[in-house]
């Protein structure tokens, strides 16, 4: 380091004109360097640095404990019970995970019969395969729309039954993360595509079609999700005739479906709107129809200048789903809190809750990071 | 107005007076709210014909070409283009479209596709060509404009010049009968302009009609046959390059030369 010095210092001769490139001088880069300029400028920041520290690490080695030291995995069940003096015991210094190892089960796939709980851990394959196969750029062909349709009608007959000797199950038996994942799939599925069209329709010169979107997101817009799920679940029902039912499950998807497609065409048109109006012109001057231009010119742009607040929606919209909990539909959540009903697991609500928000998270942090790498992917043409 | 008149010095004419005019504005009249921006503009561009416009700035020159494909809509008067007049008829729209080319002074390339792929969208999809012909036909537009190479890169990747010759070949592409140009270089730099202009040369030599909004007087002095000088809305003087550029009649165009000469 010493000689970079020297060798810095020394005068330099006139005639080496051509200064060839220098590597940054050694103290500016690298770890060392980084926690110097952000953790220890000045002595305030050094105590604060230390004093954080210090809480963090007291708080991780205190829920190490929690969740793994002082843990208890599994309790003996005596006929049918399980025996949860050991975890209660615990008075709360470690985690009785046992409750999740014995309710697993019941939290993943809710009423669904016991033994054929292989049907929804199939389905939630199958969803989880078909993220993997639409996330990949290499599927983006028409194709893609037929192995949506095969995989969701495949989960449809897995989950109903009743033919090729399978059992039929109601669908009021349909429970835990398959149901979040039918709501939150079927929700961001069709919800999308709608917003793209109440999006575009408000920006129609037709005043008709324009004011029947804008009545549509204002009015969506304006009311809790709840209070849609509650109309959906029991207002409609009241202006059906008698003896035909919709299934309760399909009334709360086309409420969250309707809810987010009002939310998701506001980001949608915020794309459009951010679109030069050359970029119309240009497609209007070739002679592309309006779909052509839409198709082709439009959207590819708009869609990808949104792609953060589109995930945005999307992630609030999988969280959202949890809120058919109250017209009582067994999703993840309410299986979860259904499974610590009972007596000798009540109280051990932390260990349920904390493996749901994970399972929860899972998934929206997949959603997260996948966008951004489509974000970086996409936008590679504005990269010199 | 009619085409009758001597051909340029450079370029050989086209000029055909014996076929119905490509393009004819009749008593064309537009406003924007209560702004009345095209005044009675007649004008008839016979086929193969050259016309430069120019005109100070907010003069209507944009709005007129706008109008004959009809990016903006004309309330008075008949604008009749190849034969088929403008209406709100959908398919006479689209009719028109295929046959004219246009060049914007901003490029509008679309970023998000490549070269070869702005300039195939169009006949693909508008003329139903098919994909390898229509590649090829973009290849040979490209090696026209002389950048065949960048045929796989995406329009941000190109300078302004390249960019704009990219647009020229895209509008191309489509076979026009007509192309319009809207400043084609005004958003270049000096060192860029020329080979957009020789671009353009060479397209004029081709015999296409065209009528090009531009300030650019070496290029209107070489290739136009009739240049049109607009102001408020209004076509105040029109005639082959030399007479009108050396003999201007109305102070309107004096003051617009000298403004032009100054700023050069
Ligand atoms: N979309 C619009 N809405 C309202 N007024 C407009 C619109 N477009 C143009 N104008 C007005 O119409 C007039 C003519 O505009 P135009 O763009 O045709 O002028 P131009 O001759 O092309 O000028 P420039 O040389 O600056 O391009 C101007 O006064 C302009 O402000
Ligand atoms: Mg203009």
């Amino acid at each position: 380091m010493a000689e970079i010095a020297a060798e810095a210092s020394a005068p330099r001769p006139l005639q080496d004109a051509v200064i060839g490139p220098r590597r940054p001088p050694l103290l500016a880069v690298g770890p060392v360097a980084w926690a110097k300029t952000n953790l220890f400028s000045s002595w305030l920041s050094t105590a604060v640095t230390l004093a954080l520290g210090y809480l963090i690490i007291r708080w991780a080695m205190g829920f190490i404990d929690w969740a793994f030291v002082n843990a208890i995995w599994s309790v003996p069940v005596t006929n049918g019970q399980a025996q949860t003096q050991a975890c209660r015991a615990l008075n709360g210094t470690g985690a009785c995970w046992a409750v999740v190892t014995e309710k697993h089960r019941f939290m993943l796939f809710g009423t669904y019969p016991y033994e054929e709980h292989w049907r929804p851990a199939l389905c939630v394959l199958l969803f989880i395969g078909l993220y993997i196969v639409s996330a990949m750029r290499r599927f983006w062909r028409k194709e893609l729309a037929l192995i949506w349709i095969g995989t969701l009608a495949l989960i449809g007959l897995l989950m109903w039954g009743g033919v090729f000797g399978l059992s039929y199950v109601p669908q009021e038996r349909w429970g835990g993360l398959v149901i979040t994942l039918i709501l939150s799939t079927f929700g961001i599925a069709l919800a999308f595509p709608l917003s793209i069209l109440v999006a575009l329709g408000r920006r129609s010169r037709l005043p008709a079609i324009k004011t029947l979107c804008i009545l549509y997101v204002e009015l969506i817009r304006g009311v809790p999700l709840i209070s849609l799920l509650f109309m959906a679940s029991v207002m409609f029902p009241l202006f059906l005739p008698e003896g035909i039912n919709i299934d309760k499950l399909l009334r709360a998807q086309v409420a969250i479906i309707l809810f987010a497609a009002a939310y998701l065409a506001e980001v949608v048109r915020g794309g459009l709107q951010a679109l030069p109006r050359g970029q119309y012109e240009a497609a209007d001057a070739l002679g592309l129809g309006f779909w052509q231009k839409t198709g082709f010119i439009i959207l590819p742009q708009a869609l990808r200048l949104v792609i953060p607040p589109l995930v945005n929606t999307f992630i609030g919209m999988f969280k959202d789903t949890s809120l058919v909990l109250i017209i009582g539909i067994f999703d993840l959540l309410t299986a979860g809190k259904t499974a610590i009903v009972e007596p000798a697991w009540q109280g051990f609500g932390i260990e349920i809750y904390v493996t749901i928000g994970l399972i929860y998270f899972i998934f929206c942090f997949a959603m997260s990071r996948y966008s951004q790498g489509l974000e970086a992917e996409l936008n590679q043409h504005r990269v010199r | 107005m009619s085409a009758t008149m001597e051909p340029a010095a450079h370029v050989s004419s086209a000029v055909r007076t014996d076929a119905p005019p490509a393009i004819l504005l009749d008593k064309v009249n537009k406003w924007y709210g209560a702004l009345h921006v095209l005044r009675d503009i007649n004008l008839s561009v016979a086929q193969g014909e050259r016309v430069v416009v120019c005109g100070p700035s907010g003069s209507g020159k944009s709005t007129m070409i706008r109008c004959i494909n009809r990016l903006e809509q004309h309330q008075e008067g008949r604008i009749i283009v190849d034969n088929i007049e403008l209406s709100d008829d959908l398919r006479s729209l689209d009719a028109i479209r295929r046959e004219v080319g246009m060049v914007f002074q901003s490029f509008n390339l679309f970023p998000h596709l490549t070269i070869l792929e702005n300039c195939t969208l169009a006949p693909i999809w508008v003329r139903r060509m098919p994909k390898k012909e229509a590649e090829a036909l973009a290849m040979d537009y490209l090696t026209r404009v002389k950048i065949p190479e960048q045929a796989n890169k995406y329009p941000g990747q190109l300078s302004g010049g390249q960019q704009q010759r990219v647009a020229i070949a895209r509008a191309l592409c489509m076979k026009p009968k007509i192309m319009l140009f809207d400043e084609p270089t005004s958003a270049l730099d000096p060192e860029m302009i020329k080979e957009v202009l020789d671009t353009m040369v060479m397209l004029a030599d081709t015999g296409m009609t065209m009528i090009c909004v531009t300030h650019e007087m070496g290029f209107a002095r070489q290739v136009a046959d009739r240049v049109v000088f607009m102001d408020r809305g209004e076509i105040v003087e029109s005639g082959v390059p030399e007479q009108l550029f050396n003999d201007p009649k109305t102070e309107r165009l004096k003051t617009f030369l000298s403004q032009i000469l100054r700023g050069h």
